[in-house]
């Protein structure tokens, strides 16, 4: 059993050319998926072929090639769309990812709220979460209100039910955290939001690249995604929205291609998911993307979410028994996504970053674009190893090696 | 290559930092911070009868480079007039900690300069907004009553 994990996953390395580069003589141990994952030949090749025979600008040419895109580009949609669960592929809006979905809620959803009206966070959110919404209540005086976190990095539920009231129109929250790893309820908060005519909007930047995501299952209104988390491409990610609330918003950005008909004086709308969809839109990076989820169906999403979690179980246990560490996020590797985060009272995270970077291990050092979480927990920033369908308990063990350096150099 | 910038100038002031404390009435001083990685700086300086550098004194918190060159930069700017002190610069900085730094490391090295010079351009704020507000021929006696003259 134990065998075949690991021939799995020594052939899942084989894909990705960049894992074979060496630093300093010794082979790269890549441990920043968190913020951005390493690209398989598939997707590289996909937009290579595309770029070397099919392109052309989509849905406008009547010549082959333009219909050639635009096959390609609505192939990867429909993958996308299937792939976290949507009812229809109309529902999902091409953007360039989390940030932009997220911000083009922040206007067309949240524009049409009245002044006390209520936007309702967590205190683990990635700033793409946060500052859309503050910059939401300076244009339209809504009110930001955030669900807490208790110690080992789980909501705090019972505070949900005392910030919500009637004047609550929208629950945003991330379905992973990108700094404690908790994987959060997103079903329940999004019964919650009904309950109280709300919607529910998920941050699905760090859960899609890592399990099984079913969109009807989860229950929520909106749902975010980057494409260069979960091997696709950079540049290019989705929203998706439910239909019925999609049709009754308007458009965030202006231009060609989310139109039906233009006059001086006003337009008329082009139908979903064109309407929030102006201006060309990153063809290559869709085909990508769509290459990306074909990739991931091969392995398997409930495989990459075992394998995951096998990884932070192992990492978790040597990392607790080690002197001096202190990892953030739930203790239960089951409710403990791929992300570690821990702190060593020895050294800085700069300084651990540093070490690792010489014996070729790639982590992330510093507050992960969540600062306020990091304060929730009194440090600074932290050192965070994110593991993904790549990575092995090899590349933990190269890790745990390095912090041993970290400890002679500076303890 | 990059285990060199651990070398033990750096340790040695990492773990035994020159001038740490505090200065209850220092002539100034400034406060810092690096965002991205939570190093902070505070630093504090009185100066001499002739303008120049006599005590330096900081406190601060965040990795090994960052308070290492604050630490190495206390030592060097004693006895250096604030001309001298507003020219140094980034390259100056780069040969007092020797080791070679990368891009984003230097800005942890830097930041213990970003800290002296926003108190110094505070400090020259302050002194020509005191000089703008005291009427003609008072000069010398503001000055003379600044605790700094003495």
């Amino acid at each position: 059993m134990a065998t075949t994990t690991l021939s799995k996953v020594e052939q899942i390395r084989a894909d990705f050319p960049t894992l074979k580069r060496t630093f300093h003589g010794k082979p790269v141990v890549f441990l920043d998926s968190g913020a951005s994952s390493m690209k398989p030949f598939a997707v590289i090749q996909a937009e290579a072929d595309f770029y070397t025979n099919n392109y052309a600008n989509v849905h406008r040419g009547i010549y082959q090639l333009s219909e050639e895109a635009t096959d390609k580009f609505e192939a990867a949609r429909d993958a996308l769309a299937k792939f976290i669960g949507a009812r229809h592929s109309k529902e999902l809006i091409f953007t360039r990812g989390t940030t932009e979905s997220l911000n083009t809620l922040a206007y067309s959803l949240g524009d049409q709220l009245s002044p006390g009206d209520e936007v309702i966070s967590t205190v683990m959110e990635h700033h793409s979460n946060i500052v859309p919404w503050q910059l939401l209540g300076q244009r339209r005086r809504t009110v930001l209100k955030h669900i807490g976190v208790d110690d080992e990095g789980f909501l705090k539920m019972d505070e949900l039910d005392k910030l919500v009231t009637d004047r609550t129109k929208i629950i945003t929250v991330t379905h992973v955290s990108n700094v404690l790893g908790t994987i959060n309820p997103v079903k329940e908060i999004a019964k919650v939001a009904h309950d109280h005519g709300a919607v529910c909007i998920v941050d699905g930047a760090q859960s899609t690249p890592h399990m099984p995501v079913d969109v009807k299952a989860l229950g929520c209104d909106f749902f975010a995604f980057s494409g260069h988390k979960m091997c696709g491409p950079t540049g290019i990610g989705g929203l998706w929205g439910r239909e019925e609330l999609l049709e009754k918003m308007p458009p965030f950005l202006g231009g060609g291609d989310m139109i039906r008909e233009v006059h001086l004086q006003e337009s008329k709308w082009n139908v979903l998911p064109y309407k929030f969809e102006a201006g060309t839109p990153n063809i290559a990076g869709a085909i990508g993307l769509g290459a990306a989820v074909h990739y991931l169906n091969g392995v398997g999403m409930e495989w990459v979410a075992h394998h995951d979690e096998e990884l932070v179980a192992y990492g978790l246990k040597r990392l607790s028994e080690m002197k001096g560490a202190r990892v953030l996020g739930p203790k239960d590797p089951k409710k403990h996504a791929g992300v570690l985060s821990f702190w060593l009272d020895f050294a800085h995270p700069h300084d651990i970053a540093q070490i690792m970077d010489n014996e070729a291990v790639c982590v992330r050092a510093g507050h992960h674009c969540a600062m306020p979480v990091n304060e929730r927990f009194g440090v600074p920033a932290t050192t965070r190893a994110s593991v993904y369908l790549y990575n092995n308990k090899d590349d933990i063990d190269r890790m745990l090696a390095a912090i041993e350096q970290v400890r002679r150099l500076f303890a | 290559m990059t285990l060199d910038m651990y070398q033990e100038n750096i340790l040695d002031h990492h773990r035994n930092p020159r001038n740490k404390g505090h200065i209850d009435h220092p002539d100034f001083a400034a406060k810092e911070r690096n965002p991205l990685c939570g190093d902070e700086i505070e630093v504090f300086v009185t100066l001499d009868a002739e303008k120049k550098v006599s005590e330096v004194k900081f406190e601060g918190q965040g990795c090994a480079i960052s308070q290492a060159a604050i630490s190495m930069l206390t030592d060097e700017l004693k006895g250096k007039t604030l001309d001298e002190v507003e020219r140094m610069t980034a390259e100056d900085i780069k040969e007092m900690v020797v080791v070679p730094l990368s891009p984003v490391r230097l800005k942890c090295a830097l930041l213990s300069l970003m800290t002296v010079h926003k108190g110094l351009a505070h400090y020259k704020m302050n002194l020509l907004t005191e000089r703008a507000a005291a009427p003609e021929g008072a000069e010398a006696h503001a000055h003379a009553a600044h605790p700094s003259s003495k």
